[in-house]
This record gives C-alpha cells, sequence and structure tokens, in this order.
C-alpha cells in the first residue's frame, strides 16, 4: 500500500456552521479522488454537536473529527496548528486542501512549516497531471498577471484554494460514510489570547447577485445614499474602490478589489472608477459589468460589456427612476 | 525593544511586462520598489520607535542590488538593513525563503517583535509570515489592520478575519502581518535620506548564517514546489458596447438588457 492516499479536505467552521468553501473543496476533492481511485477525508475541528454528517453528503468518506467544545471556538491559529498537523500525520492524505480564507491562509502555512512540506497558495485551478498522476497547482501571481502552474515535491501536496472558484459538491443524503472522533490537544500556556470580537455589521459582499460600485468619481459620502438606491433597486449591494475606503467615505467591508473582497455577481455596475488593475483584480470575473464614468478612455471600459460616457449624477438617478418605471 | 520588518523587493508592477507568447516575466522591464505592504509594516514598526523606543532592522532576502531597498528603508526610519543573499539562496520557494528569513533573524540575535507585510505583489502567497514564525516557533497573528497596545512583554491587535473583527493580545516575541488598511507609510525625510545614503548594508550569506542555516533547507534545493509552467493570460476583454451621447436611449437599451438577463424581474 503507498505510505500516502486519499485527499483530505480541511472543513472550516465558525460557530457551528460549515463554511461553504468546504462544500466547494469536496466537490473538487471528490473529482481529484476519483481520478486517482482514493478516498476523500475531511479534517474538522469543532464541537460535538456539528453536522458532522453533511461533509459525508457532500462526498467525503470519512470525517476525522477533533472534538472540543471550547478552544475551538474562536479562529486561533495557535490551537488549531498542533490538532490539524496530527490528523494529516494520522492519514497521511497525498494531497490536502485549505479554503484560502484569512483563517486558512493563516493556518495552512504553519501546518506546512510544521510538516516541512510545500503549499501553493490561493489556487484557482487543481488537476491531476495524467503522466505522473501528481497535482498540478494553478494559481494567480505577480498580482493576478500570470497564471503558474506549480508542482509539489513532497508529499501531502497542499494547497489553499481560493472561495468561490469551484462548484460547491451536491448534497446526497444517501451517501454514507464513517465519522471517526479524536480528542484534541490543548496546548499550554497559548501565548495569544483573543480579547473579544467586534461585531461589525453583518454585511457580506462576496455572495452578492448585484454590486453596485463607486469610486473618486463620488464627491461626497452623503452621495453613496444614490449608489445605495441603485443598489437597492436591483436587489443588490453597495462596493467602493480603494480610495473611498482610506477616505472614510465607507467601511472597508466594502471594497472590491486585490486588497480588498473578490466578487463574482451576475451584474457589476462600476460608477466613476478608473479600473486600475488592483481593482479589476477584485470584479473582473462578474457576468456582466456596466461601467458608467465620464472619461472614454477610462480602462474600466476595455473590461466592461457595456459602458456609458457620462456623468454618474446625471445617469445613476436616471437609471433608477427607469428601472422603477418597469417594474411599475 | 527590537522590531524586525521583513521587506522584500519587488518589480513596480506598473511597469513590469509579461510576454505572452514565450509566457515569461520581463523583470527587467521595470523598475524596482519595495513590496507596498512591506512599506506598512515598517511605517508600524517606526511608529513603535517614536512612542516606546525601538531598534529597528528591516531585513530583506534577495540579490546584492536589493541593497536600495534596505537603504530605503532607513531613510524611511529604520535603524539598520541586512541583506540576505547568496546565490545558494536562489530559487527558494516560500517554505525556502521562510526558513532563510527565520536564519537570518536567528542570527541577529534578541528581537521582541517581526512585522511582515500580509502579501508580496510578485510572489503574492502571503504564506512567508506564517511560516517564518513556525519556524521561529514564536505566535504569529496575521491580517492586522491597527494596534492597540504594545509593552515589554505583549502586543495587542485589531485582526480581519474569518468573517469577523477580534481583539487579539499576543506574548512576545511574535510576529504580525499588517494589511494596508494600518496606516499611511510616511515618505523618506531629507535627513534621514542623506543618512541612508552613507549607510552600510551587511551582506550575509552562508558563511555568515553557519550554524543558522542548513544549505539543503535554502534555495532551490531547499524549496518544497516547483514553477512548473507560466501562462500569461489573455487580459480580459469584453464586448464593449459603448454609448455615448443619448443617454436616454442608453439606459432604456441597458435597462431591456437587464430585464433580459432577468436581473430586474417585470410581471
Ligand atoms: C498594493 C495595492 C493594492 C490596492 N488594492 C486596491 C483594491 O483592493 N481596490 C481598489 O479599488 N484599488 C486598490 N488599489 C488602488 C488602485 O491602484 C487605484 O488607485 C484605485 O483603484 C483607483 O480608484 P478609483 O478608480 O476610484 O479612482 P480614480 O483612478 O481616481 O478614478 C476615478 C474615475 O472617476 C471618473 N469620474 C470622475 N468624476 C466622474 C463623474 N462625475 N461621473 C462619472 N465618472 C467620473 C474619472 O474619469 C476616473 O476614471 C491598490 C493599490 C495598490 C498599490
Ligand atoms: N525575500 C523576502 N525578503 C524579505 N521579506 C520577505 C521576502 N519574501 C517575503 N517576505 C515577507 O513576507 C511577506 C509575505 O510574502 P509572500 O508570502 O511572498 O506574499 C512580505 O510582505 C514580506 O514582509
Amino acid at each position: 500500500m503507498k505510505e500516502y492516499s486519499g485527499v483530505m479536505v480541511f472543513a472550516e467552521q465558525k460557530d457551528k456552521e460549515i463554511h461553504k468553501v468546504s462544500y466547494e473543496l469536496l466537490g473538487k476533492a471528490r473529482e481529484l479522488a476519483d481520478q486517482i481511485n482514493e478516498e476523500v477525508v475531511c479534517c474538522l475541528c469543532g464541537p460535538s454537536e456539528i453536522d458532522v454528517n453533511e461533509l459525508i453528503y457532500r462526498g467525503a468518506d470519512k470525517v476525522f473529527h477533533v472534538q472540543d467544545e471550547e478552544i475551538f471556538g474562536s479562529p486561533e491559529v495557535m490551537t488549531y496548528v498542533e490538532n490539524v498537523v496530527k490528523i494529516i500525520e494520522e492519514k497521511k492524505p497525498e494531497i490536502c486542501l485549505f479554503g484560502a480564507t484569512s483563517f486558512g491562509r493563516s493556518l495552512a502555512p504553519r501546518v506546512a512549516a510544521t510538516l516541512k512540506c510545500g503549499l501553493t497558495a490561493d489556487c484557482t485551478g487543481l488537476a491531476i497531471d495524467e503522466e505522473d498522476m501528481k497535482l498540478v497547482q494553478i494559481r494567480p501571481a505577480f498580482s493576478e498577471n500570470i497564471l503558474a502552474h506549480i508542482k509539489s515535491q513532497y508529499l501531502p501536496q497542499m494547497a489553499t484554494v481560493r472561495y468561490k472558484e469551484f462548484d460547491e459538491a451536491k448534497r446526497d443524503e444517501s451517501r454514507t460514510g464513517e465519522i471517526i472522533n479524536f480528542p484534541s490537544i490543548k496546548i499550554k500556556n497559548n501565548p495569544i489570547e483573543v480579547l473579544r470580537e467586534i461585531t461589525e455589521e453583518a454585511f457580506n459582499i462576496t455572495d452578492a447577485r448585484v454590486v453596485v460600485s463607486a469610486g473618486k468619481g463620488l464627491k461626497s459620502p452623503e452621495d453613496f445614499k444614490m449608489i445605495e438606491e441603485l443598489a437597492a433597486v436591483l436587489g443588490g449591494v453597495v462596493g467602493s474602490s480603494r480610495p473611498l475606503v482610506e477616505d472614510g467615505f465607507i467601511s472597508k467591508a466594502h471594497q472590491v478589489g486585490y486588497s480588498g473582497n473578490r466578487v463574482k455577481p451576475s451584474l457589476y455596475i462600476a460608477c466613476g472608477i478608473s479600473g486600475a488593475p488592483q481593482h479589476q483584480a477584485g470584479m473582473k470575473e462578474a457576468d456582466v459589468i456596466l461601467a458608467i464614468n465620464s472619461d472614454p478612455s477610462a480602462p474600466i471600459f476595455n473590461i466592461a460589456d457595456y459602458g456609458i460616457v457620462g456623468d454618474m449624477y446625471e445617469i445613476v438617478p436616471q437609471m433608477i427612476e427607469k428601472i422603477k418605471g418597469k417594474r411599475a | 525593544m527590537r522590531i524586525i520588518v521583513l521587506m522584500k523587493q519587488v518589480p513596480d508592477m506598473e511597469k513590469v511586462k509579461f510576454d505572452r507568447e514565450k509566457g515569461v516575466i520581463d523583470r527587467k522591464s521595470a523598475g524596482t520598489e519595495i513590496n507596498p505592504f512591506d512599506l506598512n509594516a515598517l511605517e508600524a514598526a517606526v511608529q513603535i520607535k517614536e512612542t516606546h523606543g525601538a531598534e529597528v532592522v528591516a531585513v530583506c532576502m534577495g540579490p546584492p542590488s536589493a541593497e536600495v531597498a534596505l537603504k530605503e528603508a532607513i531613510s524611511r526610519g529604520a535603524d539598520r538593513g541586512i541583506l540576505l543573499s547568496d546565490r545558494k539562496f536562489g530559487g527558494s520557494d516560500v517554505k525556502a525563503t521562510a526558513y532563510t528569513l527565520a536564519a537570518g533573524i536567528k542570527a541577529i540575535g534578541e528581537y521582541d517583535l517581526v512585522f511582515a507585510g500580509i502579501q508580496t505583489v510578485d510572489g503574492d502567497t502571503g504564506q512567508v509570515g506564517a511560516e517564518v514564525a513556525q519556524f521561529l516557533d514564536i505566535p504569529h497573528i496575521y491580517y492586522v489592520d491597527k494596534i492597540e497596545e504594545v509593552d515589554e512583554e505583549s502586543i495587542t491587535v485589531v485582526t480581519d478575519i474569518w468573517d469577523g473583527v477580534y481583539v487579539k493580545k499576543m506574548k512576545l516575541p511574535g510576529l504580525v502581518t499588517v494589511t494596508k488598511d494600518i496606516n499611511s507609510p510616511r515618505l523618506p525625510a531629507f535627513k534621514e535620506k542623506m543618512k541612508s545614503r552613507k549607510a552600510v548594508i551587511p551582506a550575509w550569506g552562508m558563511d555568515e548564517l553557519t550554524g543558522f542555516l542548513d544549505e539543503t533547507e535554502t534555495g532551490r534545493k531547499g524549496s518544497a514546489t516547483m514553477v512548473k509552467r507560466i501562462e500569461v493570460p489573455k487580459a480580459v476583454h469584453r464586448k464593449g458596447l459603448l454609448w455615448r451621447d443619448n443617454m436616454d436611449t442608453a439606459l432604456n437599451e441597458f435597462v431591456d438588457i437587464l430585464v433580459d438577463k432577468k436581473v430586474i424581474e417585470v410581471e
């Protein structure tokens, strides 16, 4: 038997709810595992009453569940590292996938460094090379200008994978699998203490179907009202380019781009945004892009399906009226 | 207190050219700069130095020419810079880079804090920070937007992760990676600029790092991943139906498109 086998997915949970990226990873893991004729396993750290069967319905053959009622309650990497390392050492998967969420991106490197294996960041594509049956890990680099095809030299072949890159695994309640429980390892004298969680507005731009964003073309924070209204009539949410966040017009949760959120809505409307590469990095995969900009040479028009050259202060209110009119 | 700042020299992303046919990056086509996020890391360190007193040491792993990045770091408030440079370090992946940086930090001696940027604009992995922390066997906090408090024993920060914002306190020594939101990096001051010109930047290679770094752990040999191929994707280009003049027609047409695509539902 091979020393390393199977495809492992790290299933991320918060307040007993499993992050959707885990289901996307399970879908991909199933595909890869079928190609190399191996099983799909999940590593889950969390309290006992999590709905573990869901991971099986989504394609896992086995779930390694490190149970602890307390320590996995807050996202503290240091409490996870040893537990995850132990499961990987126990199972020895050939491939090991983490979601490239902010938590996954902080946890996976420590796990990889402990195991001294490679780690490919933020993959957008994964495939098995037919020749050597190794995992080809595809990821954007150089600020999204290139795609690098990467292979690991050691096992497990480990990668973090972007959220919303793959489709969620289909749910099949007739699937069965094995759940194996493990006690947790508690670290002594954890050097990090979570003092409190700052409850922010529960705003989530990444799942929105329609995003209406404003950029430096917007003159004052009050003018976001008009953007909000357009978003509202379209059943969408408000986004922003970075400078407006820097100027304090709107909170960081709304920022779209390389150092903000990546969105993939059905419709993205960019109002008064020039379309710098760093902004494009966050929105270029929208299904339909409309750009409204007074400058016909603005780069945003190069990636827009539709463009309106003109003053957003005239166009946006008119558009709101037209849409309302259509609905009436 | 001693604060180490990890700073990488990167190509100027606005200018660097990518050859789609050959699938290569023409690094010579652009000048270099300090990775933008690392300027935020440096600024955070210099602010602590100003309020609490500290020595700020900038560390960069790169070719001999990366010395200029460290001189710039001094002009922006670092006390000194150390370049980790050796042909044997060439071709390092995340693991080998982190291992080599950790060796450099160990060779510096005592330290309280290590600051890094959240990611580089070229390597773009955002993994080096956490791996350095693991190799140094110290805790780390990622995605730090704000530093609330620092003293000799601990640092308290605001970090934005996992669909939530948390205030965390970390015992020192520890590593922090910062986002662009933590501060606005200052420009080099004239006096500091003059000083930095004369600064001597020590370059440490395998010899200087004897006892801290194993040759098999650095460079291409010490890497756990290999780039097999680079693909320069075609710039996204879309249909681009552009309306310029009659706004009314433009809007009517666009709203019809939205109805067509079922973005707007009409009875
Ligand atoms: C490391 C790094 C990370 C970054 N991350 C991000 C990121 O995540 N997100 C991001 O957005 N940026 C990011 N940036 C910044 C980015 O490079 C650009 O500076 C920024 O996107 C520009 O924002 P903007 O388009 O709103 O402003 P500008 O470039 O100033 O464009 C404003 C546009 O509005 C138009 N306009 C003005 N008035 C009107 C009007 N009345 N009606 C219609 N149009 C009008 C103008 O013609 C112009 O095209 C990053 C930069 C760096 C270096
Ligand atoms: N060659 C290097 N020299 C110094 N610091 C580096 C180097 N590579 C990465 N870093 C640090 O690690 C951070 C994350 O880099 P990366 O994982 O490449 O995105 C950067 O922002 C730097 O602070």
